[in-house]
Formats: C-alpha cells, sequence, structure tokens
C-alpha cells in the first residue's frame, strides 16, 4: 500500500495476530487511514457501489441456483416455481434481473468517469485494463444469464451470438460447435451456460481484487488529474469517503428499489417470458438494452466476419487506449478540445444503443413519400396517368393493391415505385461506429499533440481553497 | 460542465425507457382504467373471480395454464382465498370467500371450500401404484391446473395447425400487457383495411400481430352467467378475463407493492440519515 502502515494494535490479541497474518493491518491500511485525495467527486462513488452490486448479484444469483433447474425442459417451468412458490423468490428474482442492468448502468458511469478524468493514464494502465478485462467477463456472464430462463429471446439469443463466431476463418466453426456443446442450441448449451454462468462472477470477484489493489499502489485519480503531493491533498479513506461512499449508494439502492418493486420487467423483453421454440423464430432478436451498443456496431458492417471484429475492436481498443492518448494533461476539465470530443462520444454510445434496437432498414430521415404511377384507361377509352403515394414501402404496396382493385381491367401498366431519399438505421450506425473508433484512434491520439490545455494547478489543496474562497466571496 | 454530465446521465435514463423496439405493424391497444394499473393499485377481486368463470367455461377448451395449481386461487391475495369469521349478528362462524374485510382467519387453501369444489371438477390422470396403469381422479388444490391437450401437436391438430399459447404469463409475454387482452378478445369484427388479402380459416383482427388471428372470436353475448349477476356482456366478459390473468401471470403483484411502499419509506430515511452524517463529516473540510 502506498506510505508506511499507521496500523497500531489495540490489543494484546491484535498484537498477536498482527505478528502472525497482518489482514487487521491490511484492511487498515486500505480501507480506513488509506490517504484519499479531498476533491473526489460522486463519479467517485461508483467503483464502492459496483463492489456492491457484485455481491448483491452472487448472493441472490446462488439462492437461484437452489431451485432453478438447468435443463430444457425444466428452466423456463422452475423460474415461475421460483416467482410462485419459493417464498420470497419473486423478490430474489427480481432482485437478480434488474440488478444485471443496475450492475451495468453503474459500470458505464464508471467507465466514463475514467475516460473523463484520464485515470487510464500512467502509473494507472494496469488498473485500467483490469478494469476492461472485469468488463469483458461481466458481458460473458450477463449473456449467459439471459440464456439461463430458456425464454424465445433467450434461445435466439444465444443461437445468433454463438453463430457469429462461424465467421471467424479456420476455428470459428469449432469454436461455435464447442461453445455450443452440439450441433445446435440444445440441453448441452444450456448446461455449460449454466456452469460458466455460476463460474464466472467468481472470476470477476477476483479480478476485482487485483483491480483495487492496482488502484492502491499509485492511490486514486481525482477530478483536477494532478498528483498528490503533500498530505494536505489528502483526507484519510475513513470517515470521510465511508460515509461519502454509503451516501451515493443508498440513493443508488433507492433507485433499484423503485425498479424491483415497482417495474420489474421494465428493462426486459416480453417476448423473454415464451418458453423457447427452435420452430418459430420471433420478429425482432434484440439482446438487453446494456449490449444494444455492441449490436449496432456489429449490424453496422455489412460483412458478417467485418462486423464481428468490429464489435470485439470497439472492446479492444479500451485496452490499448493508455498509449493512444498523447495528451501529458490527465483531467479533460483542462483539455478544452478533448472535452466536447467526450461529450460527443457519449452521445454516440448512446445514439448506438438506440440503433441497435431500431430494425436496421427502418428510415431515421427520409426527404418525401414512395411514389407510384400507372397508366389506365378512362370510361371513354382515353389514356390517362395516375398516382399514388405513401410514407412507408408496406403502405404504398398496400394502396397500390387497392388501387388496382379498383381499376380493375382497365388497368394498363403499373410502373416501379419510386423511393425517396432515406438515411436508414444501418447507415447512421456506420456514421456513429465511425465517430466511436475515430475518437479513440484519431481524436485522442492526435488532440494531446494540437491541443493547447488550460492552466492545471500545482496541487489538490491550492485548487480546493482557492474554489472555497471564491465561493464563499460570491455568497 | 458538471451540468453537461447530469444531462447526459439524464439522456441515458430516458433511452433506457424508450421501447427497445416498436413493434410491428399491430395496432395498439387502448389503455384501460384498470383497478390495478396504478403504482398501488390493487386488484378487483370480484373482477378476477369473473374472469376465473370465464377462463374455465370458455379459454379453458383450449388454453392450458400451467405454472398455476388450483390452490393458488385461495392464496392470500388470490380470488378464492376463504377466511373464517363469526356473523356479528347471529354468533356462528361462517366461511367467508374473497378478500376479508373484517379480518378473520385464513383458511390454507387445501381447505378452502371453494378451491375444493373448482378441483373436484377436473380429472387429473396419475400412475396407479398397485397396476401400474394410468387412471384418472378428480383434481385436489394441490394439482396443477388440468391441460385441455396433451401435448403442443394435439393442441395443433385441434385448431387448425395453430398453437393455443400457455396463459400463466401471457400478460407479462405481449407488449401491452392485460390492455392487450381486452383489445384482442373484443377486437373482431371491423373489414380488413382495402388491399388486404384475406387469409382463410383466420379472423381479422387489427390488434394481433400480421391482422390474421387463428382463435374464432370467443366472447358473443351471454357466453357465460356471472354467478354474481353481473351483465354478461363481451364488454365486461373480456375485462374480468383480462384481470384475472393479470393476476394469474403476477400474483405477488399486490404484496410487492405494498412491500415497497415500506422499503422505499426505509431507504429514503436512510439516505437523508446518511445526508446529513456526510455533511456533519466533511464540515470544515474543504473539498
Ligand atoms: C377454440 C379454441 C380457443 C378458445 C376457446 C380460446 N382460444 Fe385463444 N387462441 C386459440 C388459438 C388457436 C390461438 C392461436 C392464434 C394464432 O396464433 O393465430 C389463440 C391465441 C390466444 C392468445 C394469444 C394471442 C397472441 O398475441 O399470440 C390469447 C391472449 C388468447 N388466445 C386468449 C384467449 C382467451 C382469454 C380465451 C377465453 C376467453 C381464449 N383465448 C379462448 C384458440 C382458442
Ligand atoms: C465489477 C466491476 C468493478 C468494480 C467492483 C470496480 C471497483 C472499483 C473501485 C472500488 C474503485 C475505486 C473507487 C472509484 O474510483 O470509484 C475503482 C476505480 C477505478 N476503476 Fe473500477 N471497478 C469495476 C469495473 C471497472 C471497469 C469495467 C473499468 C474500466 C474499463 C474500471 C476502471 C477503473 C479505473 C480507471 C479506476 C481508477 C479511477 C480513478 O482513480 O480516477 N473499473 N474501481
Amino acid at each position: 500500500m502506498s506510505g508506511p502502515s499507521t496500523y497500531v494494535p489495540g490489543s494484546a490479541f491484535e498484537r498477536w495476530l498482527d505478528q502472525r497474518l497482518p489482514i487487521m493491518r491490511l484492511a487498515h491500511d486500505s480501507f480506513l487511514a488509506f490517504p484519499t485525495p479531498r476533491n473526489l467527486n460522486y463519479w467517485y462513488t461508483f467503483g464502492g457501489i459496483l463492489s456492491f452490486a457484485l455481491v448483491v448479484q452472487i448472493v441472490t444469483g446462488i439462492v437461484l441456483a437452489m431451485h432453478y433447474v438447468p435443463s430444457i425442459s425444466g428452466a423456463f417451468a422452475s423460474v415461475q416455481r421460483i416467482e410462485r412458490d419459493v417464498p420470497f423468490g419473486w423478490l430474489v428474482q427480481n432482485i437478480h434481473s434488474v440488478g444485471a442492468s443496475m450492475f451495468f448502468l453503474a459500470v458505464y458511469i464508471h467507465m466514463l468517469r475514467g475516460l473523463y478524468y484520464g485515470s487510464y493514464k500512467a502509473p494507472r494502465e494496469i488498473l485500467w485494463i483490469l478494469g476492461v478485462v472485469i468488463y469483458l467477463l461481466m458481458m460473458a456472464t450477463a449473456f449467459m444469464g439471459y440464456v439461463l430462463p430458456w425464454g424465445q429471446m433467450s434461445f435466439w439469443g444465444a443461437t445468433v451470438i454463438t453463430n457469429l463466431f462461424s465467421a471467424i476463418p479456420v476455428v470459428g466453426d469449432p469454436i461455435k460447435l464447442w461453445l455450443l456443446g452440439g450441433f445446435a442450441t440444445d440441453n448441452a448449451t444450456l448446461n455449460r451456460f449454466f456452469s460458466l454462468h455460476y463460474l464466472l462472477p467468481f472470476m470477476i470477484f477476483g479480478v476485482v481484487v487485483l483491480h483495487i489493489w492496482a488502484l492502491h499502489v499509485p492511490g486514486n485519480n481525482n477530478p483536477l488529474g494532478v498528483d498528490v503531493k503533500s498530505p494536505a491533498d489528502t483526507v484519510p479513506f475513513h470517515p470521510y469517503y465511508t460515509v461519502k461512499d454509503a451516501f451515493a449508494m443508498a440513493v443508488f439502492v433507492l433507485l433499484f428499489a423503485a425498479f424491483v418493486f415497482y417495474a420489474p420487467d421494465s428493462l426486459g423483453h416480453p417476448d423473454n417470458l415464451i418458453p423457447a421454440n427452435p420452430l418459430v423464430t420471433p420478429a425482432e432478436i434484440v439482446p438487453e438494452w446494456y449490449l444494444l451498443p455492441f449490436y449496432a456496431i456489429l449490424r453496422a458492417i455489412p460483412d458478417k466476419l467485418g462486423g464481428v471484429l468490429a464489435m470485439f475492436g470497439s472492446i479492444g481498443v479500451l485496452f490499448i487506449l493508455p498509449w493512444l492518448d498523447t495528451s501529458k494533461v490527465r483531467s479533460m476539465r483542462f483539455r478544452p478540445l478533448a472535452r466536447w470530443g467526450f461529450v460527443l462520444f457519449v452521445g454516440v454510445c448512446l445514439a448506438l444503443g438506440w440503433c441497435g434496437g431500431q430494425l436496421p432498414d427502418k428510415a431515421v430521415y427520409q426527404s418525401g413519400r414512395y411514389v407510384q404511377t400507372f397508366e389506365y384507361r378512362t370510361a371513354a377509352g382515353a389514356i390517362a396517368t395516375g398516382a399514388i403515394s405513401a410514407r412507408t414501402s408496406a403502405e404504398l404496396e398496400r394502396r397500390a393493391h387497392a388501387e388496382e382493385a379498383r381499376i380493375g381491367a382497365a388497368m394498363i401498366t403499373m410502373h416501379a415505385s419510386v423511393a425517396p431519399f432515406q438515411i436508414k438505421v444501418v447507415q447512421l450506425s456506420q456514421m456513429l461506429t465511425l465517430y466511436y473508433f475515430g475518437f479513440f484512434l484519431l481524436l485522442l491520439p492526435i488532440l494531446g499533440l494540437i491541443e493547447r490545455p488550460g492552466r492545471v494547478p500545482d496541487t489538490i489543496a491550492k485548487a480546493v481553497l482557492k474554489d472555497a474562497a471564491t465561493a464563499e466571496r460570491s455568497a | 460542465m458538471r451540468r453537461g454530465m447530469l444531462l447526459i446521465l439524464a439522456a441515458f435514463c430516458c433511452s433506457l425507457a424508450a421501447p427497445a423496439l416498436a413493434a410491428s405493424e399491430a395496432r395498439h391497444p387502448h389503455p384501460q382504467a384498470w383497478s390495478f394499473a396504478k403504482p398501488l393499485g390493487t386488484f378487483d377481486q370480484a373482477s378476477v373471480q369473473r374472469g376465473y368463470q370465464v377462463y374455465e367455461e370458455v379459454c379453458s377448451a383450449c388454453h392450458s395454464l400451467s405454472a398455476l395449481s388450483y390452490r393458488n386461487l385461495g392464496d392470500k391475495g388470490g380470488p378464492f382465498a376463504a377466511y373464517r369469521a363469526k356473523n356479528h349478528e347471529t354468533g356462528a362462524e361462517e366461511v367467508r370467500i374473497g378478500p376479508s374485510a373484517h379480518g378473520g382467519k385464513f383458511i390454507s387453501p387445501n381447505d378452502n371450500p371453494a378451491v375444493k369444489a373448482i378441483a373436484a371438477k377436473f380429472d387429473v390422470s396419475e400412475i396407479d401404484g398397485t397396476t401400474g396403469d394410468i387412471v384418472q381422479r378428480p383434481a385436489r388444490p394441490a394439482d396443477r391446473f388440468a391441460s385441455p391437450f396433451v401435448n403442443e401437436a394435439a393442441a395443433r391438430a385441434a385448431n387448425g395447425g395453430a398453437y393455443p399459447p400457455d396463459l400463466s404469463v401471457i400478460t407479462r409475454a405481449r407488449h401491452g400487457g392485460a390492455d392487450y387482452i381486452y383489445a384482442l378478445l373484443t377486437g373482431y369484427g371491423e373489414a380488413p383495411p382495402p388491399g388486404v388479402e384475406e387469409v382463410p380459416g383466420k379472423h381479422y383482427n387489427p390488434y394481433f400481430r400480421g391482422g390474421w388471428v387463428a382463435m374464432a372470436p370467443q366472447l358473443t353475448p351471454d357466453r357465460v352467467s356471472f354467478t354474481d349477476g353481473s351483465p354478461s356482456t363481451p364488454d365486461q366478459m373480456a375485462r374480468d378475463v383480462a384481470s384475472f390473468l393479470e393476476w394469474a401471470g403476477d400474483p405477488k403483484a399486490e404484496l410487492r407493492k405494498k412491500m415497497g411502499v415500506a422499503v422505499l419509506g426505509y431507504l429514503l430515511a436512510l439516505t437523508l440519515l446518511l445526508f446529513f452524517a456526510y455533511r456533519q463529516i466533511w464540515r470544515g473540510e474543504k473539498h
């Protein structure tokens, strides 16, 4: 841990223990006395919130696993049994399913915080990379968890995602076979997904321990991005940050509980309450909201292998982020251009999420209507021209049918329909994907070289005291 | 900048609330004034009871309800929950069915006379322990609801190839929930728009995905005669059966909502307490 230990054993037993297993010393130095920058804001409470969310998922998950039946004939019914017959099973089940969404909400805020304050830069590269490893494990865990209830989305989600691997040359098909445990999504798939879904959270737990270890070597970064230089810059973690984290966690749990008790189904898809049926493809196959941006990137690339590479690349690029950003200044507070690049980046991620939930061919912008012209013979025998128009091609087709039925044998020719200029969801996704990668691969490397940063304060203490003084004067 | 970040967070939350995918071309059901729709709303038990009658007399000919047992009808919060209470005028002990307005002692669903009578109307099969034969016996409260068909293939064969889905969680498995069930059951009879091709053997219903449903109109006037004397109009029957299916799909909803008030109240107090503790501890520390 950073700095010499300040632990003083309080009793003979603690002294005895300290000489054999200094676990109290470790806890004291890591979570009580740990010197922490005095200027951490609420965005810094999400690490603690995530630790809480992880424990909640593990505890509720263990209880669910006591009642869940991992077989294609029993899984769906066993979830209903949990909700109806297991005492408070409905509560445990709701906490676990809403909890997954809350976990991702927290992790996205946590990651964007790290991005904004430059927490991935030296000396915190390993800390950041461990975070990306956690995030990958979280995605795998959530995906496999969603398969377990064996609803329509479970089945078809598993089928679509495992099928992606077959795009990889040479090893793709063997990988897919290995993931599914057979030639199709079936009982073997469900069993191995259950096994892995139980395993991965504990792997996440292990990586979180490394993550916090890597945090405690250099200590926290902070919203100013300047290093801690003297004890005046810090406060002990306890009670200052224990109480601040506890308050933020309570607000988070309020939101969590509001979903659990008043809208438990709202974050899921209704189709997943239809039992899985390999013979009926749902009208739309969509992942859970937190994976939608990656689904949009996948579908933005017309080529299957290209889409898979772009999707994995969008997370892969996070691993090398510490070396892509060339700026010496950590916090984007002092980076007038990068800051707007960041704001746009967040907007692009949200827009990608929206695109992931839409049908790719849906028009987001359309200049006018679909038009179709035709010629027919009037009652007097002359040739006349008619035209119909509609907002969508399906509507136009319907009108054309109706028109043909009305005119009957007097119809001479029906011309091909003319589509208006459109920007479709897939094209929008392509533009957004371009910015997503451009932000990391072009903007951050170049901005660091050309941007003129604002004046970075010398120390945390100085900046904090100056802020407090101006606040007092204006009050 | 801080305000910018908050705006982004707000936008993010809004984007969560937006439905992920617009449902396909089906017409949107109109929201009805359900007693259970409000955040603290409860079931109208008289309506759920009538709805059960509609299910039993009409829908159960084709649709299973496999996640429920007969005893669930007599659970606390169920339509046939029974309480033993003293009649204030005669002083005699009597059994009251339905929500206990004046308290009384809850009767276990296995001893509930209404539930036992309902279960006894149905036969279930079991294996005779001495001969090994499959025999039929009247159902008991602990048995699952009897299914009309032995398997999906038999159900399809009897319904022109279409599968009448299990209704256990149907209100949660469709956009629109109970509004959709009501709209679907009362949405027949409209002529399809011009240009839409007729599908033989199917019925036009604008609320159904694709417009053509294999289920014929079910709720014709006077299809059931309600024991409580309510009018047997298609509208009333559809409303009641939708209420029943809402209860069947989410029988813990009332308990959940009631508990939510206590939990959120407790958390709110805790949050305020922690906020003041935070202010107190940080007082005098610049940050
Ligand atoms: C004669 C058999 C029969 C009866 C009786 C019947 N249904 Fe159906 N029902 C069907 C069939 C068949 C389907 C499948 C329709 C399709 O897929 O086109 C169906 C579908 C449904 C659906 C699902 C629609 C969807 O969105 O997929 C609901 C809800 C439904 N029925 C409710 C009821 C209710 C409530 C009753 C009682 C009032 C009832 N049904 C009575 C045969 C029946
Ligand atoms: C289970 C998931 C996770 C847990 C439990 C967790 C936990 C924590 C904790 C307790 C802290 C210190 C408090 C704070 O700064 O908020 C922290 C800091 C940090 N985390 Fe995580 N984390 C998780 C996931 C991630 C992910 C996915 C990333 C990035 C890809 C990440 C990157 C960081 C960084 C860069 C810091 C240092 C921030 C700074 O000092 O400015 N973490 N994490």
